[in-house]
């Protein structure tokens, strides 16, 4: 069998090598080999919500491509609910949903609620089913006022939760998001956050999402992979990513005036403007001891402690990598 | 006469998609272990092709009629735009009796043949030449997660109902020269007609697949394409006295248009071959029809295929 009940999603050292020729010259073309995506291996259980997060050309959108069977791997094994993408690629679309927050899935021209009929037909979704889920998207998605209105008039929002409708309305086991929320705005962002909250906990759909913005993985993903250069730097949970990242805490001090940076054992002065002073230390260390000392030893007239931003974690963990 | 070329299109159009699927099912290297995998049989295939390319073009055509006027305004627009060509060969016939020795009612019969081959695989297929933009723009991969071949997709994409114009004057013209030509008429030459009318489209809309397929590599190819389909279909409405020989072997063995109308057209008409090819190669059409949209399929399925290994 190919699904061993651990993983709806598995791949196991996938691979993928693009042949890049570069000009080199009037007619001369170079060519060199591009590892986009460098022996990845992991498992999404069903049910799961996952974040799969890197920076630009790190292999996120290869990934989703190998997963959904656009893309054919190089190397390795790969699995969807027990079917090999590239394989099947049509069987698999029946069971997956996907989103590109870059592009639309949706007819331009046509209004929406065509777009979604034909969608009704091509993915033979019984009458009754269709019904009901076009009913509950245009709900939750607030797309009622929009059905008629063309793709190509819709504002970068709307359209999104057009698309986020259309791929479920076919009632996918596992839907892919890659960048849902780009350039959305606060309250856009704030619905669609809501709107696949809810859905992996009422339906048990499995996601897996690309994002540029953390907060949709802090709000959304209990587990998140960081990839880089095709190489899966990280794999757990969001509070284990700190850790992994070395990242540090800010003490901030108000001391009652200005003087030369605080010296302390454990922490060292980022920061002074003024009586303030920022002090880092390892997040991992208990503040306690060091409040305690430099109470003692400076006029302390306030205090507070800021938690490292996952951001600059995956930043310092992307710097630590090439650094190496 | 709208229906009729519609199911006659779509028929092509999935005739060439039906293959895709069974192929792409063994592209890579299968494992045995896992042979038990069900492949799509080429037959489902091709059903699942033709119901999906039925319905997109369902879709676009009924968003054309939503706005009946336009729809009116551009295939007479379409109509009126080919016509043209025909308008430009009455004008040599005012000046001449006759062009490469083919009198103005034969000229006509080859126009309206070649005119309305093209205009049912314009028809039907018209819209592949977007399939460049598409690699260029990434918009192909949207296609990529639908559960339907790509090529009926594609085909079917922005439908235009309005290319019925160039149809209805190539049938026009057709019938002014039934009219008026000088045909010895037997039931063979009769059936000729039709069969003649259907290879062709069929020739035409593998020349169209087999275009499409070539922008897989070369996104900006679609120009190459159309000169063999519209610059195809303008030769052919001129006899081939007038080419130079090379030119109507090239359009013979090469890319095999002569058999959209000229070799069929010269038998019906009761005139030699410039090539002195034997009057059986009167009755071969639907065979090069059949093996130019076979070719057509493995040209796109090998497209298709490059595409999803190196994703550009």
């Amino acid at each position: 069998m190919s699904t061993d009940g651990t993983g709806f999603i598995e791949l196991d050292g996938v691979e993928k090598v693009f042949d890049v020729r570069r000009k080199a010259g009037l007619l001369r073309r170079e060519k060199h080999q591009v590892r986009a995506v460098d022996g990845i291996s992991f498992r999404v259980p069903r049910g799961e919500m996952v974040g799969y997060i890197g920076p630009n050309g790190a292999g996120k959108s290869t990934t989703i491509k190998m997963l959904t069977g656009i893309l054919t791997p190089s190397g390795g094994r790969l699995r969807v609910a027990g079917i090999d993408p590239s394989r099947e690629r049509t069987r698999l679309a029946q069971r997956i949903g996907v989103v590109f927050g870059q592009r639309t899935t949706l007819w331009w021209d046509l209004p929406l609620i065509d777009s979604y009929r034909l969608m009704h037909r091509m993915y033979r979704v019984p009458d009754a089913r269709f019904r009901v889920n076009l009913e509950r998207c245009v709900e939750l998605l607030d797309l009622a006022e929009l059905l008629d209105v063309p793709v190509r008039q819709l504002s970068l929002g709307q359209r999104m939760r057009g698309d986020i409708a259309a791929a479920l309305l076919h009632d996918p086991e596992v839907l892919y998001l890659d960048e849902p929320t780009i350039g959305l705005d606060v309250i856009s962002k704030a619905k669609v956050r809501e709107f696949l909250r809810d859905l992996n906990a009422e339906r048990g759909t499995t996601v897996l999402l690309t994002t540029h913005d953390l907060t949709d993985i802090e709000q959304l993903c209990k587990r998140v992979m960081v990839i880089d250069h095709g190489r899966l730097l990280y794999d757990g949970g969001l509070a284990g990513l700190h850790e992994v990242g070395e990242s540090e805490r800010t003490l901030v001090v108000d001391l009652e005036r200005e003087l030369p940076p605080i010296e302390v054992p454990g922490a060292r002065a980022v920061r002074v403007e003024g009586p303030r002073q920022w002090l880092a230390f390892p997040a991992a260390e208990s503040a306690a001891p060091l409040v305690a000392r430099i109470a003692a030893e400076y006029p302390l007239v306030d205090l507070s402690v800021r938690e490292p931003d996952i951001e600059a974690v995956i930043a310092k963990m992307y710097a630590d990598r090439s650094a190496v | 006469m709208a229906e009729e070329a519609i199911t006659e299109a779509s028929v092509e159009a999935s005739g060439e998609a039906s293959v895709e699927a069974s192929v792409e099912a063994r592209a890579e290297g299968v494992p045995a272990a896992e042979a038990w995998i069900p492949r799509v049989s080429r037959r489902a295939a091709l059903r699942d092709g033709l119901r999906a390319y039925g319905l997109i073009v369902g879709m676009w055509m009924r968003s054309t009629m939503a706005y009946r006027a336009s729809f009116v305004m551009t295939a007479f627009g379409n109509f009126a735009a080919t016509a043209f060509d025909f308008v430009a060969i009455l004008l040599m016939f005012a000046h001449v009796d006759a062009l490469g020795g083919y009198s103005l009612p034969e000229v006509a019969f080859l126009y309206g043949t070649s005119a309305t081959a093209f205009g049912l695989s314009d028809l039907a297929l018209g819209s592949m030449d977007r399939l460049g933009r598409r690699v260029r723009d990434g918009t192909l991969d949207t296609l990529l997660l639908r559960p339907v071949p790509v090529l009926a997709q594609v085909a079917a994409d922005r439908f235009a109902l309005r290319r019925l114009g160039r149809i209805a004057q190539g049938l026009l013209v057709l019938g002014y020269a039934l009219l008026t030509v000088d045909i010895d008429w037997t039931v063979t030459r009769a059936l000729m007609l039709p069969m003649m009318v259907l290879s062709g489209a069929a020739i035409f809309s593998a020349v169209f697949v087999a275009g499409a397929a070539f922008q897989f590599w070369a996104q900006d190819a679609s120009e190459v394409q159309n000169s063999f389909t519209y610059g195809g279909t303008t030769l052919l409405q001129y006899p081939p006295t007038l080419f130079a020989k090379d030119l109507v072997r090239g359009v013979t063995f090469v890319v095999p248009l002569a058999f959209v109308n000229w070799i069929p057209a010269l038998y019906v008409l009761g005139r030699e071959d410039p090539l002195g090819l034997p009057d059986l190669a009167a009755f071969l059409p639907p065979l090069v029809a059949v093996v130019c949209c076979a070719l057509a399929g493995v040209a796109w399925r090998a497209g298709l295929r490059a595409y999803r290994s190196t994703g550009s």
